[in-house]
């Protein structure tokens, strides 16, 4: 077995190797570069690669080779305002308007070669030539409710969990913070507002149950058995059982349900990862304990694990595209913003250290064609 | 007497993202000479301008020697013997 992880950071794209029990960082790819998402793709092998640029914006990179070469695709864009109609327009002195690209949240392979984006500002953009052109899903981004999307931890809203059902791939279900979960079951001509159940106590009491103002950090599914979701919310823990639409709130986990992370494994739906710290004001680890969550029936009870895991004065927090659990399900992996990634092979149970000196992890993922 | 053309260059940081040279462009405008460079080397346009064709909050563009500042730079009128050099603003870490 020798498996492949890629780890987006601050300052690059790390990919590692595993050799026996032992990881180790294979290349450093775009030094000094923002990594927000990375998507290797399962169906052709192609591997993308989304940069946050700080002066000169967002952009997307694929390699047909594991990493080793990379050119740059098209982006999604938005659509253009009248008055902005090209750099010319601007001699006009009309004030330019209109929304533009400021990351790739979120990537997922779809049905045939298609792939999905997610954006901030919230969009949804779709490619169906490996990125070379990107078109918004228009019935999306034009519905009446989604100008009340509104910034979290970001300026803007932003798209960042797209689950595709693998039995139909015209269901896709969407999270947006913050904006609730969106549900399509044509393949994106039309959206449904979905959630009941979520709660977002950051709301007026009488707005706690709007499906609008919910927050969700992440939303995952089980992929063999996909109607049996999870979301880590701003305010706490939610499953649904049946594929979005009703969700209940898992309120006992020790030591907290604030945090950003969530992995189901691929075949277990009750079996689920978390990474918690003190909610929304701090967002620090409990007394500098780092630990991980785990539940193996569906939130009725949590394992608190910590082998391996810094105990004291630990300020790691792990966004929520940086915990990962592999094809197999038994080998997670998980990075901080201070850098540490660790890699555990027995389900959480006991963790490696892998790296203390890395910069800010912002997301990672296995490589699905190796295991 | 030998015809000039106003001339653009960009800044080292972007060489080593985009493949981009010094160009040789026609128009009166920085917005007009811009436009000429995107249409030799579409990839570069993303870097410099927004999805709304506006100039990037952290590009900067000086021409022959001044930085220009105000609500649309890009309206800028330009000299036939200009030189335009798009950099980054000082900012980031």
């Amino acid at each position: 077995m020798s498996e492949e992880l890629y780890v987006g950071t601050r300052k690059g794209l790390f990919i590692l190797e595993q050799n026996e029990e032992d990881w180790s960082i294979k290349r450093h790819e775009f030094p000094g570069e923002p990594v927000s998402m990375i998507m290797p793709d399962p169906r052709d092998g192609m591997l993308y690669a989304a940069l946050t640029h700080g002066h000169f914006g967002a952009k997307l990179h694929r390699s047909a080779d594991s990493g080793e070469s990379w050119e740059e695709c098209g982006l999604p864009t938005y659509p253009e305002t009248a008055e902005t109609e090209s750099v010319v327009a601007e001699t006009t002195g009309e004030k330019p308007k209109g929304d533009s690209l400021e990351e790739i949240w979120a990537m997922e392979p779809g049905s045939g070669s298609r792939l999905w984006a997610g954006t901030i500002p919230g969009g949804l953009f779709y490619s169906d030539d490996q990125g070379t052109n990107w078109q918004l899903v228009e019935s999306l981004w034009n519905d009446p409710q989604r100008p009340q999307w509104m910034g979290g931890g970001k300026d803007h809203a932003g798209l960042h969990s797209i689950c595709v059902d693998p039995r139909n791939p015209d269901r896709i279900t969407v999270a947006v913070s913050v904006g609730g979960v969106w549900q399509t079951n044509d393949g994106g001509t039309s959206w449904d507002l979905i959630g009941e159940g979520l709660r977002a106590e950051y709301m007026p009491p009488d707005q706690a149950s709007s499906l609008l103002m919910q927050d969700p950090h992440l939303l995952v599914h089980c992929p063999a058995s996909p109607d049996h979701m999870w979301i880590q919310h701003h305010n706490g823990i939610f499953r649904s059982e049946n594929g979005g639409l009703n969700w209940s709130e898992i309120t006992d986990v020790d030591p907290a349900v604030f945090g950003f992370a969530v992995a189901v494994h691929p075949d277990k739906p009750d079996l689920a990862w978390f990474v918690p710290a003190i909610k929304d004001e701090t967002r620090i680890p409990f007394q500098g304990e780092f630990v991980v969550t785990r539940t193996q029936d569906g939130g009725k009870s949590f394992d608190k694990l910590t082998s391996g895991l810094p105990q004291n004065n630990a300020f790691d927090i792990v966004y929520r595209h940086a915990l990962a659990v592999d094809p197999i399900g038994t080998t997670l992996a998980m990075g901080s913003t201070t850098g540490n990634l660790w890699i555990s092979q027995n389900s959480g149970d006991d963790w490696k250290s892998i790296s203390n000196h890395l910069p800010p992890v912002y997301c990672l993922k296995f490589n699905p064609t190796r295991n | 007497m030998i015809p000039t053309m106003p001339r653009v260059c960009f800044t080292p940081n972007l060489h080593k993202l985009v493949d981009v040279h010094e160009y040789e462009v026609a128009g009166s405008t920085i917005a007009q000479a811009l436009e000429d460079v995107f249409s030799r080397q579409p990839t570069l346009q993303s870097y410099i301008v927004d999805d709304q064709k506006r100039l990037r909050r952290h590009i900067n563009v000086f021409v022959d020697g001044e930085l220009i500042r105000g609500a649309h730079p890009l309206n800028t009128e330009i000299r036939p013997e200009s030189e335009i050099y798009i950099m980054q603003a000082l900012s980031g870490g």
